[in-house]
């Protein structure tokens, strides 16, 4: 007996609604942008410049306290977060304080962050500090441009490869695709304010691997079926091809979410925003690998034969219903 | 029909025992580290056996602990520097010609110039040909040619300033110095395998394993070099030996083992010295010159003339670079410095030299510290997480496709073994990222599985008996496989080429676990399956 998530032979119709998936996606996609433009995204001192000192101490975290006696160094804007795993031991209290760039330093003196510690000790005795990062705006403003290049480039490298492998219709269903799942990630931290980091860059771009991943799997089968069944309409070819890689699509997703959910649980606090990027990645990236990527080609047509000449060169669309 | 040359065979097996053979130092890590600390101390140590490969996956310092720090060093300063070392050099040139210039003065100006009054305008043009009579070639290859100062009149202000080729080539000594000295501090203090690189034009990356705090490596770095020349009373060997009233006890960095007992004065400190340069001395042999200002240039005249053919020691930092003897008097102010060097010494020891402190300040763009307990619960973490997640895709991939299965969750296991194979073999360092990365290509490596696993079972639908399903399984998958691995590829080279520190240890483990999941789904799993047909030659099977 064998555990099967989908049965052999499905021939579930994806497009009836295509529509309405599109929609949706198109929903999300302006949500999520709203959410960026409107209250931003929660930048860690990576992008944004500051210091984040970590905390542990014996006694359970105090945030008012903690502030309280921040508040006579006048650092500005000081943002203090209590943080729980449930790998911490009974008495490991764990907290995040973070400081923005001081005005005229690049990374945080030592005075601002000896005076700091001491006015925590003043609190809680014996607490530790098992990280302090510190990191100038010079820096944070050029990792941001690094990072915004580093996307648009694996964005631009696949729309190449893609291209070259197979028609441009697949390309940018595929970068449609890998747009609806970079700006819906983006969405999620900029709706919960979950901190924004380098390491959530290369989750970002993780996610733009895998989902293409997916993606490519599908048009791999659309390619190989447009040819071997060459009367069928797209869009039953398209029906075709996702239903037969459907069980692949659903099993590799399985097994990498399970993967990801142990280190989301056991991975420890450090990792576990980078863990939550990549699993909500998994998800939308198979979502949008058969509703986005997959429409965007029933959209758009692919020129089906390719032994006769090209008789509606120009115009793209005419074999929509070919 | 379905089956893999015995050849072919053995390479693919060979391959895997490789990849194990390397990790295999992995799983005795502490023993392999402190060996491997040993051998680069010089001991010879034998808790290892040398025949067994020794290579470790190194842990990042947010997994081992310690502080990583990024400079910015002003070059800029440096510039002020040259001007005012040029201006009494302007000045004598000037007024050596008093009579036709008239009096000479230095006005304020931009650091990196000198502006230059002259009281009589008529010769303003004799006064720049003079100052551009103390032009030299610029010493460097890019620079070659060119001049390395500009000199130009407004009236009667001169502005000297030094030209695009110098300043390019002073940055570059300034950096080499920077490096060398942070080198030198960091080193001095014996910790494990520091990083020390110079990035993009003015940028040093500091990361050193294991101190408690980046403050305690900047003060390291802060700390000022002490350049000192004393006479030499006597050589020893003995670490122990009494120096005596007035004398001190120094270890030789040039002849181990050998220490000298030197006068506690210097004659003259590296405050007094100007310059240094690699040289030849009168026989072809690498040498170091020196140039010390005129009050150090007229101490060492004196002394050496009082003091020819005795040893003099050369102390940096409480040890000895080097004690040549005074073979005349050195009355100029500048001599050579010969001994048992190569090329190679005598640049390191001019920059040395050079470097009694850092030329010019350094600003820190970005500091981190991570503390060990920290690490380790990142690596405690981590490794449950792997367990746990290597664990449920075992069990669910033997659930899905029973024997099938069982041989994919093999060459997972072989994959994952070989993955910390290639990173120890190139010595990879190994983040908290990294690990999420390892984790990941568990989840992923089953893929390339899958997607043959369910063609398979696509193939035996249309009944073409086992063997033919197999074989055209892979055949077909083989495209897809290629395709969805290249573009993940992509991402992953795009991830190291223009991430740092944690993020491209997470390329690296990215980008090498689809290598080694490629070669497993297709050539270790195909293996397994075909030799377990081999055997069996079953008439249906299930996958």
């Amino acid at each position: 007996m064998r555990l099967k998530l989908v049965r052999d032979n499905t021939s579930i119709d994806f497009f009836a609604k295509a529509r309405i998936w599109l929609g949706i996606s198109l929903v999300l996609m302006v949500v999520a942008l709203g959410s960026f433009l409107i209250q931003g995204l929660n930048y860690g001192i990576d992008f944004q410049g500051g210091t984040s000192i970590r905390t542990q101490s014996e006694i359970v975290v105090d945030v008012g306290a903690y502030r309280a006696s921040l508040v006579p160094l006048e650092l500005g804007d000081v943002s203090i977060t209590e943080v729980f795993d449930p790998s911490f031991e009974a008495d490991q209290n764990v907290a995040m304080v973070r400081i923005q760039a001081q005005a005229g330093e690049e990374s945080v003196t030592n005075e601002t962050i000896t005076a700091v510690q001491d006015a925590l000790r003043g609190v809680s005795p014996n607490i530790t500090f098992p990280s302090v990062e510190s990191v100038g705006p010079k820096v944070s403003g050029e990792l941001i441009q690094t990072a915004f290049i580093a996307v648009a480039l694996a964005v631009v490298a696949i729309l190449l490869y893609i291209w070259m492998r197979f028609e441009w219709q697949f390309a940018v269903g595929a970068v449609l695709a890998l747009t609806h799942d970079v700006a819906l990630t983006i969405g999620i931290f900029s709706e919960l304010q979950i901190k924004f980091d380098l390491a959530i860059i290369a989750a970002l771009l993780t996610i733009v691997g895998y989902s293409i991943n997916d993606t490519v799997i599908v048009f791999d089968r659309v390619r190989e079926n447009l040819r071997k069944y060459k009367k069928l309409p797209l869009k039953d070819v398209l029906n075709k091809s996702i239903n037969e890689t459907l069980s692949r699509t659903l099993m590799t997703s399985v097994t990498t979410m399970l993967a990801l959910l142990a280190l989301f649980v056991l991975g420890g606090d450090v990792i576990r925003g980078f863990v939550f990027a990549m699993m909500w990645g998994v998800l939308i990236g198979t979502y949008s690998s058969i509703f986005v990527a997959s429409a965007v080609l029933l959209v758009l047509g692919v020129k089906r034969d390719w032994s006769k000449p090209d008789n509606t060169a120009g115009n793209q669309f005419s074999n929509v219903d070919a | 029909m379905l089956n893999i040359s015995p050849i072919k065979q053995a390479m693919i097996w060979l391959t895997v025992a490789v990849g194990l053979f390397l990790a295999m130092p992995n799983g005795f890590y502490n023993k392999v580290e402190a060996h491997n600390d040993a051998v680069a101390l010089g001991v010879d140590d034998t808790t290892w056996p040398s025949f067994l490969p020794s290579g470790l996956v190194n842990l990042g310092l947010d997994l081992r602990g310690g502080a990583h720090l990024l400079a910015e060093v002003q070059v800029a300063d440096v510039y002020a520097t040259v001007m005012n070392g040029l201006w009494p050099q302007v000045r004598d040139v000037l007024a050596a010609e008093r009579n036709t210039i008239g009096f000479v003065t230095r006005e304020d100006g931009p650091e990196d110039t000198l502006r230059v009054r002259i009281s009589n305008v008529q010769a303003g043009d004799q006064a720049v040909s003079l100052v551009r009579g103390l032009a030299r070639p610029v010493a460097s290859l890019a620079g070659a040619g060119q001049n390395n100062i500009d000199v130009s009149r407004d009236g009667a202000i001169l502005t000297i300033s030094l030209s695009a080729a110098e300043k390019q080539a002073v940055d570059d000594r300034t950096m080499a110095q920077s490096l060398e000295i942070i080198r030198r501090r960091i080193d001095e203090a014996g910790t494990r395998e520091p990083t020390i690189q110079r990035q993009g034009t003015q940028r040093i990356l500091v990361q050193v394993p294991g101190v408690g705090s980046a403050q305690e490596v900047k003060d390291r770095i802060g700390k000022t070099a002490l350049l000192t020349f004393h006479p030499v009373v006597s050589r020893t060997s003995d670490p122990d030996a009494s120096p005596g009233a007035g004398n001190q006890l120094v270890p030789s960095i040039d002849e181990p083992g050998a220490y000298y007992i030197v006068e506690r004065s210097p004659v003259v400190t590296g405050e007094n010295l100007v310059d240094s340069q690699p040289a030849f001395d009168q026989n072809g042999r690498p040498a170091v010159s020196f140039r010390f200002n005129p009050t150090g240039g007229r101490k060492f005249g004196v002394y050496t003339s009082e003091n020819s053919g005795s040893l003099f020691a050369i102390v940096l930092d409480g040890e000895i670079i080097s004690a040549p003897r005074i073979n005349e008097p050195i009355l100029g102010g500048s001599g050579i410095i010969t001994g048992r060097f190569t090329v190679e010494e005598t640049t390191n020891l001019a920059i040395l030299l050079r470097a009694g402190s850092l030329p010019a300040e350094l600003i820190f763009l970005e500091e981190r510290t991570v503390g060990p307990e920290l690490g380790q619960d990142s690596i405690d973490a981590g490794k449950i997480a792997c367990l746990v997640a290597g664990l449920l895709v075992l069990v669910y991939m033997a659930l899905s496709y029973g024997l099938f299965g069982v041989f994919a969750n093999i060459a997972l296991l072989i994959n994952v073994g070989m993955l910390f194979g290639l990173l120890s073999m190139i010595g990879a360092t190994l983040t908290l990222p990294g690990i999420a990365g390892i984790v990941l290509t568990i989840g992923m490596a089953v893929d390339a599985n899958v997607i043959v696993f369910e063609r398979i079972r696509e193939e035996l639908r249309t009944a073409k008996g086992p063997a033919r399903a197999i074989e055209l399984g892979y055949e077909k998958a083989l495209s897809s496989i290629i395709d969805a691995n290249i573009t993940t590829f992509i991402t992953a080279t795009i991830l190291f080429v223009m991430g740092s520190g944690p993020v491209r240890g997470f390329a690296i483990t990215l980008g090498l676990g689809i290598i080694t999941s490629v070669f497993t789904a297709i050539f270790v799993t195909r293996a397994l399956i075909v030799m377990w047909f081999a055997r069996k030659r079953p008439k249906t099977i299930e996958v």
